[in-house]
């Protein structure tokens, strides 16, 4: 019980909310400030909304905008003349409304839930929200940070605020060493498996643990990305020396007195001892072999040393269809190894991993080995400055040289709509993706889906086949 | 917004768990003439539901339901658990506005796709799945055996055969589904509340509210 007089124990997550209650509209629903407020170049259309009812965008220095996932990510794209539909939209609102574009191909441009963070425009107790479901990827910070859906992206514009529900809040607690060539990517998908898309529904998640503790801030973001894959609408990490030192320096973070002063703040973001959370698990980390997924639905993984699940030992009916139905699409047998299954296409990308750490992951097994004749496999960095920052180091040479494609950033395949739904996985393809999504169509019309992490996907391209990058 | 007040009609049941947003509206972006092509919404109503709806040659396929007869026009829908989750892309909502569905009836929902329902003109109810069961059992053949009936103001699903069932509303939402008052008209009323917020956060944390310019 908590004395008189004492607060009660409260979780970061409310923490941070509480403090961005504008008013309470009842039944858990309040009007929440939104500090930042990002928008690419799908979203764009939300300022035709705002042109349509003349009204003005509410605070242009508080709106930030990249475009990812419609541009082509060709590296030899004619930059300098290069346009589409969304693009100039995007464009032309900039001009109308003045707020921050980080226009194609220059610094500062990239896929969205890179650029923020990058740029240092994200911040540790802020609100974020963007029209893109994996903006929970910046909770990473320590931030409370959402996707809405194009009316309430146009609610945003026009007044700064949104009307969201409170969430009950879950803890997963990530404990132990990380063994040898497992990344942050075969946790979450560890995780993913335990926890069920649905079993985090409506949640905001707060990770912790000694796994999330030693985890660089890029480890961060790919677990945080992919917390709505669980069915949360928030994941977060509370902000430590690590998120700190991330962010000093950074072009649009505070500076001087200022950022002594916000460090100071955020140093409070924390959970209170004996906050309640609504659940909380935890899962060991050690004993881990790479993971990833064999069906299509993020839940469905299994360590690579591990056989394909059998949907007659599934005692829930509506699963063991969900298994059925997957084994169909892609293809595969019930106690089959996934090793060895032959591949087409590799893609290294995405919000989930493609920042620089994931980069040279990926460029140190690929480095002196060469990628199967028939693999096409892509590199496309998060962000340009992601990309200059891999070229700076040579890692371009190295996967140029080991016979992937080095590419301009963007989303490209990771959502089948990059350069106009161009970038794609083609019908019947098998792909061994480093993104977030193995839904039916996700990288294209029919292509089948594996995600992994980034040295899962390198091995893949060098086999020519699913392949444990222990065995490299 | 056209107030929404009571939805009568066929009612479908794709008793599906986890539909995601990319089964329910599977649309891409296309190279239109220009950025003046770019609409606020874009719709394209055959893209429902179509990996369930269309064969690989894109036939309707005769047992999807809503190309079943008496459910072509279904403004109902009953729906398996988790509907709607995945992505934020709003088109599955306007797909199914687009369509005719005016009520989804499931026992969980996508939360930014509950969320849009409401901006949009569909009515999301939650029932447990036993409920709902129930009221599966209760779709007949075809109209008009499949009519059902749903009161915002009271909360009540009256299936054909007259069963009353209740389900709960936040009241702000109720209210605004009744009166036909978008968010942002109800927001932008609350200015004041909004200028008083931020001159107090800008004073407990100012770096929020930096001329967010880049700082050298
Ligand atoms: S990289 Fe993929 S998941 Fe991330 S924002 Fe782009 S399309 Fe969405």
């Amino acid at each position: 019980m908590a004395e008189a007089g004492t607060p009660a124990p409260r979780t970061l997550f409310d923490k941070i909310w509480d403090a961005h209650v504008i008013s309470d509209m009842g039944d858990g629903y309040a009007l929440i400030h939104v500090d930042r407020h990002v928008v690419h170049d799908m979203g764009a259309r939300g300022f035709v909304g705002l042109r349509n009812r003349g009204l003005p965008l509410k605070h242009p220095e508080l709106t930030f905008a990249s475009a990812d996932h419609a541009i082509p990510t060709s590296p030899t794209t004619p930059w300098a003349t290069y346009s589409n539909p969304y693009l100039e939209n995007l464009r032309e609102s900039a001009r109308i409304f003045g707020f921050t574009f980080f226009d194609v191909a220059r610094p500062g441009a990239g896929i969205v839930h890179v650029v923020t963070p990058e740029q240092g425009i994200a911040l540790p107790g802020s609100t974020l929200a963007c029209g893109d479901s994996h903006t929970c990827t910046i909770g990473a910070l320590g931030a409370v940070a959402w996707g809405v859906g194009q009316s309430e992206l146009l609610h945003i514009l026009a007044t700064q605020t949104s009307i969201q529900q409170r969430p009950p809040n879950m803890r997963i607690m990530i404990e132990g060493p990380r063994p040898n060539g497992i990344t942050p990517k075969d946790i979450i998908l560890h995780v993913i498996r335990r926890v069920g898309t649905a079993g985090a529904r409506g949640l905001a998640i707060e990770f912790a643990g000694s796994a999330i503790a030693d985890m660089d801030m890029e480890g961060r973001f790919t677990v945080c990305n992919m917390a709505i894959e669980m069915g949360a609408r928030y994941g977060m990490i509370a902000p430590d020396e690590t998120t700190f030192a991330y962010l000093k320096g950074r072009p649009y973070a505070p500076k001087g007195e200022l950022w002594d002063q916000a460090v100071a703040n955020w140093r409070g973001l924390r959970t209170d001892p004996g906050a309640v959370f609504e659940r909380e698990i935890v899962i060991p980390s050690r004993d881990l072999a790479p993971q990833l997924t064999w069906g299509t639905s993020p839940d469905q993984v299994i360590g690579v040393d591990e056989s394909i699940p059998d949907p007659a030992g599934e005692t829930d009916a509506v699963r063991r269809k969900s298994m059925i139905d997957a084994l169909s699409f892609v293809g595969l047998e019930p106690g089959q190894s996934l090793i060895g299954v032959p591949i087409d296409n590799v893609f290294i990308g995405s919000c989930t991993n493609a920042r620089l750490s994931d980069l040279r992951l990926a460029a140190s097994y690929a480095k002196g080995r060469r990628v199967a004749g028939h693999v096409e496999a892509w590199v496309v960095p998060g962000s340009f400055d992601v990309k200059t920052a891999a070229e700076a180091e040579g890692l371009d040479r190295i996967f140029i040289e080991a016979g992937f494609q080095w590419r301009d950033a963007g989303c490209s395949m990771c959502g089948g709509m990059g350069d106009l739904s161009r970038e794609r996985v083609a019908s019947g393809k098998r792909v061994v993706s480093t993104t977030n999504r193995n839904f039916v169509g996700r990288q294209g019309p029919g292509s089948r889906t594996h995600l992994a992490s980034p040295a899962m996907a390198v091995a893949a391209a060098i086999a020519g086949c699913i392949a444990d990058v222990r065995d490299l | 917004m056209e107030p929404l007040i009571e939805i009568v009609g066929a009612a479908a049941s794709l008793p599906l768990n986890n539909v995601n947003t990319d089964t329910i509206a599977p649309t891409r972006p296309r190279a239109q003439a220009g950025p003046a092509a770019i609409a606020e919404r874009e719709i394209d109503a055959t893209a429902l539901f179509a990996p369930l709806r269309y064969d690989a040659q894109g036939a309707p396929r005769a047992d999807f339901v809503l190309n079943r007869p008496g459910f072509e026009r279904a403004t109902i829908l009953l729906a398996g658990s988790n509907f709607g989750c995945g992505s934020s892309r709003e088109q599955a909502v306007w797909l199914l506005a687009d369509f005719g569905i005016r009520c989804v009836i499931a026992p969980s929902f996508g939360g930014i796709f509950y969320d849009s329902c409401f901006k949009n003109g569909i009515l999301p109810v939650m029932l447990p799945a036993d409920q709902i069961d129930l009221l599966i059992a209760e779709v007949g053949a075809g109209a008009p055996q499949s009519i059902f009936s749903v009161e915002v103001a009271s909360g009540t699903i009256t299936t054909p055969g007259g069963r009353k069932l209740a389900f709960d509303l936040p009241e702000f939402r109720r209210s605004a589904l009744l009166s036909g008052l978008d968010d942002i008209a109800l927001t932008l009323r609350g200015s004041d509340a909004i200028a008083q917020f931020q001159a107090r956060d800008r004073a407990a944390r100012p770096w929020i509210y930096l001329p967010m310019t880049k700082t050298p």
